[in-house]
């Protein structure tokens, strides 16, 4: 039980840059997930906390001690691999045993922890088979059979739900979380899946090109992005930006996009430029008295909701309304954005603008 | 009309097959049967034509099994006059065999001693050549080398012309060496020919071995080099074995090398079965019972790592 401190890490592989200066912190007991597009150092970055790759430079600390550039047996942490990577040539029970012998621990002490473990994973029935038969889901299991026998101080997991059936993923991600609020172990989890950081995470750290975008709470990553590019990974469908050029005075409350005054939360931060109004498509509402009209180009019906594709002079957006509600294709309708929601974008950098709504919001 | 399947061939196909297989064991059997059976003929019933191939019969075409060539192989003989061999009664079963010749025997012959020579080189180079190999394509395949692709260059160019072309400076270098005639030489030389095979190979293997094992010992808490020796080689086995194999049999069959570097102390088998020249012609029952016996230990060898090879060699052409 550990917290994790990342101070300015920074991996280089020759000329590649795989993580720029990163820093955040990971509480005591945190289910703690790592999010972002293949590609943006996010393996690499749990490779370095593990102790599987030396950074380039930074410093990490596990509770408080300066462990990055120890060896990995040295950092007591345990790490379950996207391929689960269980030894081929051992059964269920020494694979899982195994972290206990290389500690030496006596022969009884390590029967009792295993039967210990298989219990709480419920696989006592399978101890005895060679992992190469076993289903994803068993494996999956073994795999964090082996990584919490020896109760270490934090979980790495490197997309540990990838190789399983979407079907079974869900089931398995559960489960997951279900053992992590049963240990209460502090657990980084890497994955590129945002549905998953957002249904399985207390914080999340949204990392793109080596570089650490945004970092909060799964609520705060949500409705106060940090960047464009963390407003437009997460969410399905993901927030609409309207383009525009514009004017924003320091502490005003409405902004005119497209000869259209919109209302938006109190600003903290003047700016002028090329601007995106960024909203959430369950925040725009379908209204013929509203001024900002839209053409409806296609709706997608998904049951309770639907999803309406609508042309606006700013481009091309998505609202989610009830799918009651009827949008013909062609027709023209006027749109209502709800203003507490919105967040303005410097289109130039990606950031977002300073105001009330994402005051303290921590950046990257 | 049977029903088709794609992966299950029909019994015409099966029969077909089978037959085929057996044919061609035939075919490559012949030779090693019948070297194995002249072994077990009297020199006269080795070239007799047309040749007797039915062990125990009496019709033309049978012979009676004698151990007359093992003998012959294993010992020294003279002839002795009749008064002689009157008075020195047969002093063992083999001593019995040669003196329908008027032979008696006078000592051990030099070809125990020539195949432990072979069993010396051929496995000790066999074993250096596997170890190194290992180490070499273990670090080649995980560690970041500088000009590591130059470097395994270099180690296959060392194969790029017949090792015998060499034999001149290697002669020489060797005599000034003090390696000439040793054990020592002849695994150093069976070694320097095999380990460009042996990384090469084990290279591959390695390769094949997804590095995330060896990442889950290491957080697991073991060294680098119990992650190797615990995890990396149970798994490299297959490879492992198929290289030694293939090391083996060259070191085992080497002939020209032993021929020009050995005459006494390390003389392995190759060069010393011709030699094996009985009285008023060539001695074939010894010289047939010397292969049979040269090609046991390859034999055995290779059956018991038969599993592995089988895997090892169509290792990678298909994945699991």
């Amino acid at each position: 039980m550990a917290q994790i401190v990342i101070k300015n890490l920074k991996k280089q592989f020759g000329d590649f840059m795989a993580v720029r200066e990163s820093s955040f912190t990971i509480e005591d007991g945190e289910f703690f997930m790592l999010l972002g597009p293949s590609g943006c150092g996010k393996t690499t970055t749990l490779r370095m906390i593990a102790g599987l790759e030396l950074p380039t430079s930074g410093e990490i600390y596990l509770d408080g001690e300066e462990i990055s550039q120890r060896p990995p047996s040295e950092r007591d942490i345990a790490f379950v691999f996207q391929m689960f990577a269980l030894y081929p040539h051992m059964n269920v029970r020494r694979n899982i045993s195994y972290p206990l012998v290389s500690q030496g621990m006596p022969k009884t002490a390590v029967q009792a922890k295993v039967a210990e473990v298989a219990g709480i994973l419920g696989i006592e029935d399978i101890l005895d088979r060679p992992v190469g038969g076993l289903s994803g889901g068993d494996r999956q299991r073994v795999a964090l059979g082996r990584a919490i026998v020896r109760e270490p101080k934090a979980f790495m997991m490197d997309e540990p739900l990838g190789a399983l059936d979407a079907e079974f993923r869900e089931h398995m991600a559960e489960e997951l979380r279900a053992l992590h609020d049963r240990m209460g172990a502090t657990t980084v989890y890497v994955t590129h899946d945002q549905l998953e950081a957002m249904q399985m995470g207390d914080k999340i750290v949204v990392m793109n090109n080596a570089v650490v975008e945004q970092f909060g709470t799964p609520q705060e990553i949500y409705d106060k992005p940090a960047t464009m590019f963390v407003a437009d990974f997460i969410g399905s469908p993901s927030m609409n930006f309207l383009k525009f050029h514009g004017k924003l005075a320091g502490g005003a409350s409405e902004v005119s996009v497209h000869d259209v005054r919109c209302a938006v939360p109190t600003s903290r931060e003047p700016f002028e430029g090329d601007m995106a109004f960024g909203v959430r498509p369950e925040h725009i509402e379908l209204s013929d008295a509203a001024d900002f009209r839209a053409e409806v180009l296609a709706t997608e019906y998904l049951g309770t909701t639907q999803i309406v594709t609508l042309r606006t002079a700013g481009g091309d957006i998505k609202a989610r309304i009830p799918s009651h509600q009827v949008a013909r294709t062609g027709e023209t309708v006027g749109l209502n954005f709800k203003a507490s929601t919105v967040t303005l974008f410097d289109r130039q950098s990606g950031r977002a603008l300073k105001s009330e709504l994402n005051e303290g919001v921590l950046h990257g | 009309m049977s029903s088709f399947s794609v992966n299950e061939p029909s019994v015409r196909t099966k029969w077909f097959a089978g037959t085929l297989v057996i044919l061609y064991a035939i075919i490559t059997m012949i030779p090693l049967v019948w070297i194995a059976m002249t072994g077990f003929k009297s020199p006269a019933d080795a070239i007799s034509y047309p040749p007797k191939y039915i062990i125990g019969s009496d019709s033309d075409a049978g012979f009676q099994p004698t151990l007359e060539g093992y003998v012959n192989l294993f010992t020294t003989r003279t002839r002795q006059t009749q008064d002689y061999l009157e008075a020195n009664p047969p002093e063992s079963w083999a001593d019995e065999i040669v003196r329908k010749y008027d032979m008696v025997i006078v000592g051990p012959s030099k070809f125990g001693e020539r195949f432990l020579n072979s069993v010396i080189i051929g496995f000790g180079s066999t074993f250096l050549s596997v170890f190194l190999g290992t180490l070499a394509a273990y670090a080649f395949s995980r560690f970041k080398i500088p000009l590591a692709d130059d470097l395994l260059f270099f180690i296959l160019s060392t194969r790029m012309m017949p090792p015998i072309a060499v034999a001149i400076p290697i002669f020489l270098m060797f005599r000034n060496l003090g390696l000439s005639d040793t054990h020592l030489g002849m695994i150093l030389l069976y070694t320097a020919v095999n380990i460009s095979l042996a990384v090469w190979l084990l290279k591959s293997f390695i390769d094949g071995i997804p590095t995330e094992y060896e990442e889950a010992a290491l957080i697991d808490g073991y060294t680098r080099f119990q992650a190797f020796y615990k995890v990396v080689l149970p798994q490299a086995a297959t490879g492992i074995a198929s290289t030694a194999i293939f090391c083996l049999i060259f070191a085992w069959n080497e002939y020209a090398f032993a021929v020009l570097l050995t005459t006494a102390n390390a003389q392995t088998a190759p060069p010393f079965i011709p030699t094996i020249i009985g009285i008023g012609g060539l001695d074939w029952p010894a010289i047939a019972a010397g292969v049979t016996l040269f090609l046991l230990p390859v034999m055995v060898f290779t059956i018991l790592l038969r599993k592995h090879l089988l895997r090892g060699i169509t290792f990678g052409a298909v994945r699991k």
